[in-house]
């Protein structure tokens, strides 16, 4: 008798009876005997919930979680606050327990939350069309890419160097196995080099896809970019973090046509890097090529407002044989946080938030580079990351930091060979003035 | 209750504010000298400004909006929707365990590492594989995964011509859609009468051309594929690799094993087997086991065991790459390692036999008043087609709907594809005999109201939030977003 199973020996009697089988053996008779597992499973005994937390907090004490270590660790997935009010609604179990809202009439909940995180995430990237969420942001910009193939007829992006590496890997591979061509474009001075992407943009270019602000933190000047993008026919991929854009240009001001992300900061907490929030939004033009789902508005027959999966993509009704994307789901929990999290923070919220990150950034990149030990690896305007470098391996410098509870920076030598030693440093607005100054003053004495 | 309709942004007004910030002495200069203006946002974002009281009562009436497992019986064939154990939710809550970096250093990161690759021994315990990856995000990830290991197993033979991949016509929708993706192309081979693989229909189409079969057993009508060790061999000798579909596992934990069966590769989806929720559409996590000669195909990292450390493996030149940003969803592994450790192997083996006791004990009750269109029995799940009186011009779609009125969440409806008025349900084991007895008691009232009165399921659901909705309306003005009038 497990808990989680209510039936008894009893009831389960009762119900063979019924059936008329003899045993519960009976109702697996068409299994073969010889495919039979014929033992236990090698898993050991059930555990009671005393002794699974118990071990599941001796796990944790194996880790050391960024609630020891003050983080300024970033690079594609971000330690900023996560207000309250996400905690205590999204673990409503009327939102976590249901499923894809297949039965639109007793899941207006989701759905019109789906609406609602349409409308901000359009409004906020300045786009016309959302779609209700993805896996997460390497995966959106892959989806991005074979959109852009599919409704120019292409089979070519180009790619900025300076697009976060743990994306430009899942892209690789996306394009790889669809027989899609990834062209990377090289950097310059910490920015996309526009002469070299003149020179490699076709008549074959299916997509450009620029990040902004970019790994490093800088943000790009898409002026050129779009120019030369749109002289040839081919879609702007803009790829951005959702918070920058408290204060910064909208990618669709920019003249974006696909805009993607990785909405993990918007409330979703650190999770060891999973799972995250993937978002995709493009012009009204490319609403009907956008895979995945999107929620619409329409009537009861009543005629009261009422939400439904509209261009569905689900199980049931997806492309069978001409599929561009198989996405049937998202990451629904995720993009409700989300959408508590814009909610709660507002207009006004977000704004603080991604002014302060900039700010404390910049204090914490001027306290440094005044020392003299660290110097700037670029020299161009950044938002909340910035990369420096040394003479000291980076790894000793993070060994460092790590003995006085610090979590450092990315190293930048992992993907980048030519920056060895360089270092790309996170500053949230959760940061203080004296973990900041801890921080210099670790790296000040390496 | 009072009723509540409006949309947050209907509730916003200008000026209020749900958030709080500390004093920043740090944020003296504005941000037009350290960021150049014409970078600088001038247009509005439109975010709703609302207090902290107005988020907490829109979300909170929403959520009753909202039917979930916790709701009450949710038999949706094919989705396994169980009920979500809490000290699961509890144990991924453990801030020791999910506020963690995904590039932390690997000495500060091993006591998830480690349930990590635990996790990956249990999952190939349970399924018979060698080797997992935890990466895949969802059923449909896991499926891309898989189908592009097979591509470069026969790559990396230099086998180039095989671009075919075999799928029933009962398949998961998402199985030929995959392959498409994945750059294949779709053969699809007919059920036989009995909705199993047409053995001789698979003869015919196996040729030096064919990459692989994808194959869901039990199949989706619930039904053992028997056959399936004709079927490996045949797969096999035409040099083509089989793919389990993990969708219906939850049929077979503790009594079969996919890696026993002949399959070389397959997805689980421990939002479905395992117990996670499924969040209202996701996250899910789709992990894919393989064989030992599919091993070096897996996407990095692997985590690998050295020293009695843990430690994230990139260097594995033959792999396919990254499928997904970081290491996968993470907090999904937490709740299914916590739900595999309470569980047990008894229980885990209870948990099958029971879904297949609460599925056969339904589909018995069931038949005399639906129509069967397989009688034979079935694993965790079965599929009516429609009422067995067909004069009556009540669809499939206005059982649901009635159901609704009744307060159940319906079955999965017109799926199988290959069932006319197909209904599948699956009511997993968590249910208890009272739950199952007056669900089919309101089935079979529901087919009575459908000779004396079908008008009320015509026009059902009565008694719902909202009632049926003009989907071609929906799609044809496409609002897809809030604009003020």
């Amino acid at each position: 008798m497990h808990r989680y199973i209510p039936n008894t020996e009893a009831d389960k009697r009762q119900m063979l009876d019924s059936i008329g089988a003899n045993s519960i053996e009976d109702l697996f008779e068409d299994v073969p005997s010889e495919l039979r597992l014929g033992r236990n499973l090698n898993i050991g005994e059930a555990l009671s919930e005393i002794e699974l937390s118990n071990h599941m907090n001796a796990l944790a004490n194996e880790n050391n979680s960024i609630s020891d270590l003050i983080c300024f660790l970033g690079a594609g997935a971000y330690d900023h606050h996560i207000p309250t009010t996400v905690k205590h609604l999204a673990t409503r179990s009327e939102f976590y327990t249901s499923y894809t809202p297949y039965q639109p009439e007793i899941s207006q909940g989701t759905l019109q939350i789906i609406f609602e995180y349409q409308t901000m995430i359009s409004n906020l990237t300045g786009m016309d069309v959302s779609n209700a969420s993805l896996y997460d942001g390497p995966t959106a910009a892959a989806e991005a890419a074979m959109m852009a193939c599919a409704s120019t007829k292409r089979k070519s992006i180009i790619v900025s160097k300076t697009v976060n590496p743990e994306i430009r890997k899942v892209l690789h591979t996306y394009m790889k196995f669809r027989d899609l061509e990834l062209i990377e474009v090289d950097m310059n001075d910490g920015v996309t080099d526009v002469e070299k992407l003149k020179s490699m943009i076709s008549k074959d270019t299916a997509g450009v896809m620029i990040q902004s602000p970019n790994f490093f933190g800088i943000i790009e000047d898409l002026t050129e970019v779009e120019k030369v993008t749109h002289e040839n026919k081919a879609l702007l991929i803009s790829y951005t973090d959702p918070i920058s854009l408290g204060i910064l240009k909208s990618p669709g001001e920019l003249g974006a046509d696909i805009v993607v992300g990785e909405g993990q900061s918007l409330g979703t907490n650190l999770n060891f890097g999973g799972p995250y929030l993937g978002f995709l939004a493009a012009t009204k033009k490319l609403a009907r090529k956008m895979p995945g789902r999107i929620a619409g508005q329409s009537l009861d027959v009543d005629g009261k407002r009422a939400f439904v999966l509209t261009l569905q993509a689900r199980e049931q009704h997806i492309r069978r044989y001409k599929a561009n994307s198989n996405i049937c789901s998202n990451q629904g929990l995720n993009a409700l946080i989300a959408t508590i999290y814009l909610v709660t923070m507002g207009k006004e919220g977000l704004r603080e938030v991604a002014a302060r990150s900039t700010q404390k950034a910049h204090y914490a990149f001027e306290e440094l580079i005044k020392k003299r030990k660290f110097k700037p690896l670029f020299n161009k305007p950044f938002f909340k990351e910035f990369a420096v470098t040394s003479e000291f391996d980076s790894r000793m410098v993070n060994k460092a930091l790590l003995k006085s509870g610090i979590l450092g920076g990315y190293e930048l030598g992992k993907a980048y060979p030519q920056y060895k030693n360089g270092l790309l440093f996170c500053v949230t607005e959760k940061r203080t003035k004296e973990e900041i100054d801890k921080l210099t003053g670790v790296m000040e004495v390496i | 209750m009072r009723e509540y309709n409006s949309l947050i942004f209907e509730v916003s007004r200008e000026g209020r504010k749900a958030y709080s910030l500390p004093k920043c002495e740090l944020c003296e200069d504005e941000i037009n000298e350290i960021i150049p203006e014409e970078f600088l946002r001038t247009s509005d974002s439109k975010l709703p400004e609302v207090s902290e009281v107005d988020v907490i009562r829109h979300f909170t009436n929403l959520s009753n909006k909202n039917y979930g497992v916790d709701t009450g019986f949710y038999p949706l064939g094919s989705c396994t929707m169980k009920y979500n154990p809490k000290i699961n939710e509890d144990m991924a809550g453990i801030l020791g365990l999910n506020s963690i970096h995904p590039y932390q250093p690997a000495e500060t990161i091993q006591g998830s590492l480690k349930l990590m690759y635990d996790l990956d021994k249990m999952l190939a315990e349970i399924s018979g594989m060698d080797r997992i990856t935890l990466q895949p995000a969802a059923g449909a990830h896991g499926e891309l995964t898989g189908l592009m290991i097979i591509k470069a197993y026969h790559q990396n033979r230099g086998d180039l011509k095989r671009k075919k991949i075999i799928v029933p016509d009962s398949a998961h929708g998402t199985n030929p859609a995959t392959a498409a993706v994945a750059g294949f192309d779709i053969v699809e081979i007919k059920s036989d009468d009995n909705g199993a693989v047409d053995i001789e229909a698979l003869k015919r189409v196996l040729d030096d051309e064919v990459a692989g079969l994808m194959l869901t057993n039990p199949s989706t009508l619930g039904l053992f594929e028997t056959n399936i060790k004709v079927i490996a061999d045949l797969v096999h000798e035409a040099g083509g690799l089989l793919y389990y579909d993990g969708a219906n596992m939850n049929a077979i934990v503790g009594i079969t094993r996919p890696g026993d069966m002949g399959f070389d590769v397959m997805h689980f989806n421990l939002h479905k087997t395992f117990s996670t929720p499924h969040g209202g559409g996701g996250p899910g996590s789709g992990p894919v086991g393989v064989k030992e000669h599919l091993v070096k195909f897996l996407p990095v990292p692997v985590i690998e065991k050295k020293d009695d450390k843990f430690v994230l493996d990139y260097d594995r030149s033959e792999s396919i790459g990254k499928v997904k940003g970081f290491y996968g969803n993470y907090g999904m592994m937490v709740r299914a390692y916590s739900y595999i450790l309470t569980m047990g192997s008894e229980g885990l083996r209870e948990m099958s036999e029971t879904a297949v006791l609460n599925a056969n004990y339904m589909m018995n009750k069931l038949k005399e008043h639906y129509h069967l269109p397989i009688k034979q029995v079935c694993k965790h799940e079965f599929v009516l087609g429609g009422l067995e009186e067909t004069s009556l011009e009540v669809s499939t779609l206005d059982i649901a709907k009635r159901l609704l009125d009744y307060g159940y969440h319906p079955p999965t409806i017109y799926f199988p594809l290959i069932v006319s008025e197909a209904m599948m349900v699956e009511p997993t084991e968590t249910e208890s005999l009272e739950t199952i007895d007056a669900f089919i008691d309101t089935m079979i009232k529901i087919a009575g109201e459908a000779k004396e009165n079908p008008d009320l399921l015509k026009t059902a659901p009565h008694n719902t939030p909202v009632r049926r909705i003009d989907e071609v309306r929906a799609a044809r003005q496409l609002i897809v977003k809030w604009e003020d009038e």
